[in-house]
């Protein structure tokens, strides 16, 4: 691969997906593409970028798919999920008993296990019991949302994380597979998403899972997208990221909770423009008054 | 340091979760068959079992049995190894008091997320 493919790869990927590679990923573009550029019954990646360069679009997308890191399991650092079953479903419960229904959202859903993980919880907690419980999960791979819509795992797969009376329970054996049972999978929605793009016309979440995907963008696009998550989640929903993301010095859209690592809620000025005769803005008032 | 008892016939086995084990900074005794096991557990209760299912002289699910009915026999966490990849045996394992369940062929993250699963890192 010459430096020039690198770059066109790199600029590509950028604009595409958010993937922001250093200067030093030719291993990693190398390890991924060379499979694909064989698959394709090309040379080897400068005939891959020449055919792109010819405007091959569905060769593009795959390129993107195959740049893009599907590593996830079943209840990923576990924290999370406790997280959600003490402290995120029993709040909401409370704050939405009159409407009785949740929205929540797994952006980049990778292969489902975090989706269905969420709809387990969701599943064993009573007082949901009843209720409409959205679950939306999206990613930019149609690859790994076919994956996640199948919902079969591998052995390996269903041993990374998931109880094993979970499995007995919310799983069918099929041969050497796993399949999770159709009531599980009937409580996630799947949708193609890119997080690049515009996704205001998904309505407000009022838990949203972003994890393990903004590590992968730059400083000003890790910004711009908690920008604009902020104004797709409830002023007292919650955003959850990855154990080692944080929005610290890149956004101030959200803040962090003090006692619970990887959650976060809007900030409290977005949440006076969101709900303008909410608790905040009397509270604001009554401190000018004061 | 806490203990682990591994419980495999196959010497490969044992060598490659000792492996793993002693990683985890468990302290690890062997045994053969459950016979052998249970000798081990009149000796002194381990923290952690990884147990193997079929083996020779008393198989890993009998050893179960006798190990949850000795005097604070209910204690050490026990996690099934076997390539008995069933639901009916997981079930039948899980109702004799069994804590996790591994299917082979296992690794190191297997055994890692199991071992978290039940409290014991």
């Amino acid at each position: 691969m010459t430096p020039l493919d690198y770059e066109f790869l790199r600029k590509l990927l950028k604009e595409r997906s958010g993937l922001d590679l250093s200067s030093d990923k030719q291993y990693l573009v190398e390890s991924r593409l060379v499979p694909l550029a064989r698959k394709a019954a090309l040379q080897g990646i400068p005939e891959l970028v020449q055919k792109m360069k010819a405007g091959g679009e569905a060769l593009i997308t795959e390129v993107v798919e195959a740049m893009t890191t599907n590593e996830t399991f079943f209840f990923r650092d576990k924290i999370p999920f406790d997280h959600l079953r003490e402290t995120i479903l029993p709040a909401l419960v409370q704050a939405r008993a009159s409407r009785q229904t949740l929205r929540i959202w797994c952006a980049a859903s990778s292969t489902g296990q975090e989706p269905y993980s969420v709809a387990m919880c969701v599943k064993e907690f009573a007082g949901l019991a009843g209720w409409r419980v959205e679950i939306l999960a999206t990613d930019l791979s149609q690859e790994v949302l076919e994956k996640s819509k199948a919902g079969i795992y591998s052995q390996f797969e269903v041993q990374r994380g998931l109880p094993i009376q979970m499995l007995v329970k919310y799983f069918t054996q099929i041969g050497e597979l796993w399949q999770l049972n159709p009531d599980i999978r009937a409580m996630v929605q799947h949708r193609q998403l890119n997080l690049l793009q515009d996704f205001s016309h998904l309505g407000k979440f009022d838990v949203i899972f972003c994890r393990n995907v903004l590590i992968y963008f730059d400083q000003g696009t890790k910004t711009a997208i908690f920008e604009r998550l902020a104004r797709m989640i409830e002023p007292d929903g919650v955003l959850t990221l990855g154990a080692a993301e944080s929005v610290v010095g890149i956004s101030e859209a959200f803040k962090p909770y003090l006692d619970r690592r990887g959650l976060y809620r809007p900030n409290a000025e977005g949440s006076v423009r969101a709900d303008a005769k909410g608790l905040l803005t009397r509270a604001l008032r009554a401190v000018a008054a004061g | 340091m806490r203990t682990c008892l591994v419980v495999d016939d196959s010497s490969v086995i044992r060598k490659v979760a000792r492996r793993i084990l002693e990683g985890l900074d468990f302290q690890i005794v062997e045994a053969e068959d459950g016979e052998k096991a249970l000798e081990a557990c009149r000796r002194g209760l381990p923290d952690a079992i990884l147990l193997d299912w079929n083996m020779p002289v008393m198989d890993g699910y009998e050893f179960l049995g006798n190990l949850r009915r000795m005097p604070g026999g209910d204690q050490p966490k026990v996690v099934f190894c076997t390539t008995e990849n069933d639901v009916a045996h997981i079930a039948r394992a899980l109702h004799a008091g069994a804590n996790e369940y591994i299917m082979k062929p296992f690794d190191k993250d297997i055994v890692t997320a199991k071992f978290q699963e039940v409290g014991l890192i």
